[in-house]
């Protein structure tokens, strides 16, 4: 057990693409699905806009099996790698309309003028028909979010959000007929290896053999859902000799919902996180909803956003905040450690050679107050130029017993704010303990000035977000302009 | 006979609402692209090698690891180019190398471009060059520009009236001040792109992604040192354009070009997102300084302002750019003495261009700024303010001559005042924000007044060919450039209404230079203005032949012959178009014919500064309410009420499209659109993860559009008035309504001179700046 037979492994992808069942044997490993559908396949319907999953012009959908039911994630297609796509639906523009008569969306676009010079159109096409798809009745601010991820540089969107909410309505299949049968013909044996010229792309099964492969390939790159590795393949020219998926590894994939904590595995995607934890707190549910689009949340990790290490990435000021603690898993078996330790400097973290993160534990915040702002130059699928995550425990007095204050975009590394923490232990939590705090953060952060904001106003918002929870806490007071927390005033 | 059924107006006639003629084809994904092919056999790909530093001197560029990297099949650098190495617009100007040769003047600069089988190859090869430089200084923005003496890039231009430091002196109330406008990215979803296609002997042909064919034609010709008639330029449509494909496709173009004729072979250049907003031009930012003379009731006496441009590398376009920021720096408003200055500065980054507006609206941002300060020094509300200084009778005269005689601007701007409940919603705001201790919210209403013509007087001029069949279909041509605009369904619909055809039978052929020659650039709003007319004028010539030949053959009165929806009315019966047309054929009479506009009345000397440089003004007005967060200065736009002058409209749809795409475009440069250059010179934000657009959420949650109703005073087509750039200044009142939002934190005693783009970082200094602490 734990050996990676290739010789027994499967030596292909399948998916469907639209109506036909691909199979590919022989596979660069980080050829993306857009060129493939481009250049091998001649559908050219589908744009490339960025080629780093950031305008949503190679919108596609990507059908899986969920439970019973085919659920659509819009998928961008440039930094997606093909042998991911195993077992799935693909549909692109050329399918949603081929021989199956329009959409409703792409009517609806055409009568309220929602194209002008078409070339984002596709993509928006694609995005509506998963949430067409996904959602029955969605509102203006769901409609907005579908497309959070899909740039239009012409129309200033209005007619494409009045097409959507005149056609995506009633649940609307984006495949005619259930997809579902089929899929599940193509489930089971996992695990496969496909290559081309002496390059892999292997997909373990199971952890065990994960492991095995670790040990084996210490130079393998370590694939989730490719926000990041796509970028390095696009933008880099990055071509790695050998890829390990973990995609088809069902333990890492799960979500467990225990009485004191929510266990996540690394492989969850955001938008599966967001379901998880967005329960938790309102402003939980509102950060993960500003992560990336909905095509970055539909493939996008747990273990990769921690992974990766980015100094700006969401998740870990939230993690930290929250307390919860990170299982390693490698050739020594599993470890854990709380996630404000994981990450050692810029881009780097604790993990040794042959392991990965598995699962963040996180711990429900019972009676805690909990505050998450994130700030960003624009308000939606953006990268934060700073994000804080607050947790305060309190006394029967209502005096500050526990404070984690975890801010990204302030260094090197998402962390904690001790000089601000403790200036705000053993005293109520009120605007003058904000403030304190406010003034130590100066002790806790020396950020760096870059594009998405300078240092000083770094470090002014960090303050004024400490003080926004004070607000918030005490009431009565609106403190945010957009989102769907904006225009109430908190407890009020 | 047949009884005569009443015609109702078929769709698509002019005036009537009407889809993008393409729309079918965006939405399921038929609509081609360059890049969408079918790709021709062989077809082999070209990329840029792109210089790593904004000032050096090349010492060496190695290029034979690139040549020898897998499937190169050539490397092409200023050695290999058989005329001039230059693709300047501007005459005389020779600064713009396809490839660079010394020295290289701004990071991203093209070095030389490999061709390989594939784009793959061409990339990766391109990576492979060994360049020497030997850094010098680099003068990075304006000031640096200023202090290195870097010069300007072409001349500046002086707009002046009367003795302006006289009547600074004279002015009860005087004031000064700066503003910092920053430029922006066009973001067209299609990065650049060309295909070019060897022909017989020298010719060649090449589909662009431009707005100026015959440019790319000149510029290939030149390169390559072919005559204009070897080169054809083809174009079917863009993604997006905005100003950003006027010039700026044209070293794509060339380079496909070049590669082409080299390698005997199908060539295609499209560079990634990157490098397309590294190596091409943007709208230029500028920093205008400012003095003004007022009287206590706000009226404006006297105006001295300098228009500082950073206009890059070369001179592309930044010579009527900055023209025209003088040429708007009054916006809609009289100022009895005036004198301002553009200084159109060199600096060590990529050659700013065209982009929507073309300089007007930093004029505009410049005109609007001194009324936030009258406002603010004499306790006046702005838009008092505005009234009291736009033009009207005995002051009508613009700073260039031309007389401002419609009257548009105070009738448009007082509908829009009781339209959208200005004076009762600035109350309830004040009220809003005297409660709320974070969010406060602000109003503001401006006005757009927009010359339109190309102020170089010759660009004012096109041609149309319109082929009809012995079937009554229709083929039309003419030198307009589609980039979303809606431009062909326009003509097109000019085309159907004239001959009472439905407007599917009528096919807009892709532009070529080979159809109709010595076109102009897309661009200045003209497109419909002027190939419309072409097109018209080419039907009339076609109707013409037409009614003289039935009138002859059937012995009718000229005036009992007419083109109608249900055909073509002679005397008492009706007959198709197709009929006629057959019949005309078989009668030897021409059913293809030419058409040709050029503007009227149109004249500017730049010498005197003097003329009558524009046709008309389109005008418009937006208020526009925000709600700001004074803990972290994010931001949202409440609502935005817009009434736009757009004359009789062609298409409602369409003008629709381009006032509300106009607007959010607009929006997105003024505030969260930001250009980053680092210390050395390198665009930071150069993709979308860092360039940030404005997104579907971004839009005004309440946005009402309405029309003027008006017609155009002069005789346009359809009576219409341009709507490609002016709707991009109404986003102006955005800037005006957070500076508002602003104000409030100190009692709107204090100008916040919030400059641009006014990012949550700007907006939050602002508000620390006015509320006394050390920003």
């Amino acid at each position: 057990m734990g050996a990676f037979d290739h010789a027994a492994m499967r030596d292909h992808v399948r998916f469907l693409l639209g109506d036909d069942l691909v199979r590919i044997a022989s596979c660069d490993p980080t050829r993306t699905l857009l060129d493939w559908l481009r250049d091998e396949r001649g559908l050219r319907g589908t744009k490339e806009g960025c080629a780093e999953g950031d305008c949503g012009a190679c919108t596609v959908a990507v059908g899986r099996l969920d439970r019973a039911a085919v659920r659509y994630d819009p998928v961008c297609a440039c930094i997606r790698l093909l042998p991911t796509l195993d077992g799935t639906h693909v549909v692109a523009i050329e399918h949603l309309s081929g021989g199956r008569g329009p959409h409703p969306v792409q009517d609806a676009t055409v009568r309220h003028g929602g194209s002008q010079c078409g070339f984002c159109t596709p993509g928006f096409m694609m995005a509506l028909a998963c949430l067409a798809a996904a959602d029955p009745a969605p509102d203006a601010a769901a409609i907005d979010d579908a497309v959070a991820g899909n740039l239009c540089r012409c129309t200033g969107y209005r007619p494409i959000a009045d097409a959507a909410a005149e056609s995506c309505r009633g649940g609307v299949p984006l495949w005619p007929e259930d997809i579902g049968p089929r899929l599940a013909a193509l489930a089971g044996e996992a695990a496969f290896a496909v290559g081309e010229g002496g390059r892999r792309f292997l997909a373990p099964g199971d952890l065990a053999t994960l492991r095995g492969l670790l040990a084996a390939e210490p130079e393998a790159v370590l694939l989730g859902g490719g926000t990041d590795l796509g970028l390095r393949v696009t933008k880099d020219l990055a071509r790695p000799e050998t890829v390990i998926w973990l995609g088809g590894i069902p333990d890492l994939a799960r979500v467990e919902e225990r009485a004191d904590a929510v266990v996540i595995g690394a492989g969850v995607t955001i938008a599966a996180l967001r379901r998880a934890l967005g329960r938790l707190h309102p402003q939980v549910d509102e950060l993960l909803r500003r992560f990336g689009g909905a095509q970055v949340r539909a493939v996008g990790t747990l273990g990769g956003s921690l992974g990766t290490a980015s100094p700006i990435g969401d998740l870990a000021p939230l993690l930290i905040a929250l307390g919860a603690t990170l299982t390693l898993d490698g050739p020594d078996g599993p470890r854990t450690l709380p996630v404000e330790d994981f990450f050692t400097g810029y881009r780097a973290t604790a993990l040794r050679a042959g392991e990965i993160v598995a699962a963040a534990s996180v711990p429900r915040p019972g009676g805690d107050a909990l505050h998450v702002s994130k700030v960003s130059k624009r308000f939606d699928e953006d990268i934060s130029t700073l994000c804080g995550a607050f947790r305060l425990a309190r006394d029967g007095e209502g005096r500050v017993v526990a404070a984690r204050l975890a801010f990204g975009g302030m260094a090197a590394v998402p962390r904690r704010a001790p000089a601000a923490e403790a200036a705000l232990l053993g005293r109520p939590f009120d605007e003058d303990a904000a403030d304190r705090a406010a003034a130590a953060l100066r002790d806790d952060f020396a950020p760096l000035d870059d594009w998405r904001g300078s240092a000083r106003y770094r470090l002014l918002v960090a303050g004024n977000l400490v003080r926004r929870f004070a607000l918030e806490e005490a009431g009565g007071v609106a403190t945010r302009v957009a989102g769907p927390l904006a225009g109430a005033a908190s407890h009020a | 006979m047949l009884e005569r059924t009443p015609a109702l107006p078929p769709a698509g006639r002019l005036g009537t609402p009407h889809p993008h003629d393409s729309a079918q084809r965006h939405v399921t994904g038929e609509a081609r692209f360059i890049d969408d092919g079918p790709d021709p056999a062989g077809l082999a790909h070209a990329y840029l090698g792109l210089s790593d530093h904004a000032h050096a001197r090349i010492l060496a560029l190695d290029l034979d690891a690139v040549r020898s990297a897998p499937g190169v099949l050539c490397v092409l650098a200023a050695d290999d180019i058989p005329g001039v190495n230059d693709v300047s617009p501007t005459a005389g100007k020779h600064d713009d190398p396809v490839f660079a040769t010394g020295t290289t003047r701004f990071h991203g600069q093209p070095l030389f471009c490999v061709v390989a089988e594939t784009r793959d190859a061409a990339r990766r090869a391109a990576r492979l060059a060994a360049i020497r430089y030997e850094e010098l200084p680099p003068a990075i923005d304006i000031a640096a520009a200023r202090a290195a003496g870097t010069g300007f890039v072409t001349e500046g231009l002086t707009l002046a009236r009367g003795d302006v430091g006289a009547a600074l002196a004279a002015a009860p109330r005087r004031l000064a001040g700066r503003m910092s406008v920053g430029g922006q990215d066009h973001f067209y979803l299609e990065t650049q792109i060309a295909l070019a296609l060897p022909g017989e002997g020298d010719e060649v042909t090449v589909l662009s992604s431009t707005q100026h064919p015959t440019e790319v034609q000149h510029m290939v010709a030149r390169v390559l040192d072919l005559p204009f008639a070897a080169v054809t330029v083809e174009v079917r449509r863009m993604g997006g354009g905005f100003g950003g494909k006027e010039t700026q496709g044209n070293l794509f173009a060339v380079v496909a070009a070049l590669a082409a004729r080299r390698l005997g072979r199908a060539v295609k250049i499209r560079p990634d997102r990157d490098d397309d907003m590294r190596a091409t031009g943007k709208r230029h930012d500028m920093e205008i300084a400012y003095a003004v003379g007022f009287d206590g009731s706000g009226r404006i006496l006297a105006v001295d302002a300098t228009y500082a441009a950073r206009c890059g590398a070369s001179a592309d376009l930044s010579g009527p750019v900055t023209d025209r920021a003088l040429f708007h720096c009054d916006n809609a408003y009289f100022y009895p003495a005036m004198r301002a200055t553009s200084e159109p500065w060199r600096t060590n980054t990529v050659s700013n261009t065209a982009f929507r507006g073309f300089g007007g609206p930093q004029g505009m941002l410049g005109a609007e700024r001194l009324i936030e300060e009258v406002a603010f020094a004499t306790g006046l509300d702005p838009l008092d303010v505005r009234k009291a200084n736009f033009y009207g009778p005995g002051r009508d005269e613009t700073p260039y001559g031309q007389r401002v005689t419609d009257g548009i601007a105070p009738r448009l701007v007082a509908a829009l005042e009781a339209r959208c409940a200005y004076r009762a919603r600035r109350d309830e705001i004040r009220a809003f924000n005297a409660g709320s201790r974070v969010v406060k919210r602000g109003l503001a209403l401006t006005p757009v007044k927009f010359g339109i013509s190309f102020t170089a007087t010759l660009y004012n001029q096109a041609g149309a060919l319109v082929h009809l069949y012995t079937d009554g279909s229709v083929a039309l041509n003419h030198g307009g450039t589609e980039m979303g605009q809606g431009l062909l369904v326009k003509v097109a619909q000019v085309v159907a209404t004239a001959f009472g055809l439905p407007l599917d039978r009528v096919r807009t052929a892709p532009t070529s230079t080979g159809k109709v020659p010595n076109t102009s650039a897309t661009a200045a709003s003209s497109g419909s203005d002027l190939n419309g007319m072409a097109a018209l004028e080419a039907c009339r010539t076609l109707k013409g032949r037409l009614a003289a030949f039935a009138a002859e053959r059937w012995g009718l009165a000229p005036d009992a012959i007419a083109f109608e929806a249900d055909g073509v009315r002679l005397g008492e019966r009706t007959m198709p178009l197709a009929e006629l047309a057959g019949e005309a054929y078989a009668a030897r009479i021409p059913l293809s014919a030419t058409g040709f506009h050029r503007t009227p009345t149109i004249h500017w000397d730049r010498t005197s500064g003097k003329g009558h440089p524009f046709h008309y003004f389109a005008h418009g007005a937006a208020c526009s309410e925000v709600a700001v967060d004074t803990l972290t200065g994010e931001y949202r736009v409440e609502r935005v009420d817009i009434l736009h002058d757009v004359g009789r409209s062609l298409n409602p749809t369409i003008d629709r499209g381009q006032v509300e795409g106009g607007f959010v475009q607009g929006m997105g440069w003024l505030t969260t659109e930001e250009l980053w250059w680092d210390g050395a010179g390198r665009l930071r934000t150069h993709a979308p993860a860092t360039y940030k657009i404005p997104v579907a959420s971004d839009r005004p949650r309440i946005f009402n559009v309405d029309f003027f109703d008006g017609e155009n005073e002069e005789p346009t087509i359809g009576r219409s008035k341009a709507v490609g750039e002016p709707p991009l200044m109404l986003a102006i009142s955005v800037l005006h309504a957070l500076s508002d939002a602003i104000a409030s934190v100190a009692g709107h005693r204090t100008c916040p001179r919030l400059d641009a783009p006014a990012t949550p970082e700007r907006v939050l200094f602002a508000i620390e700046r006015l509320r006394g602490a050390a920003p």
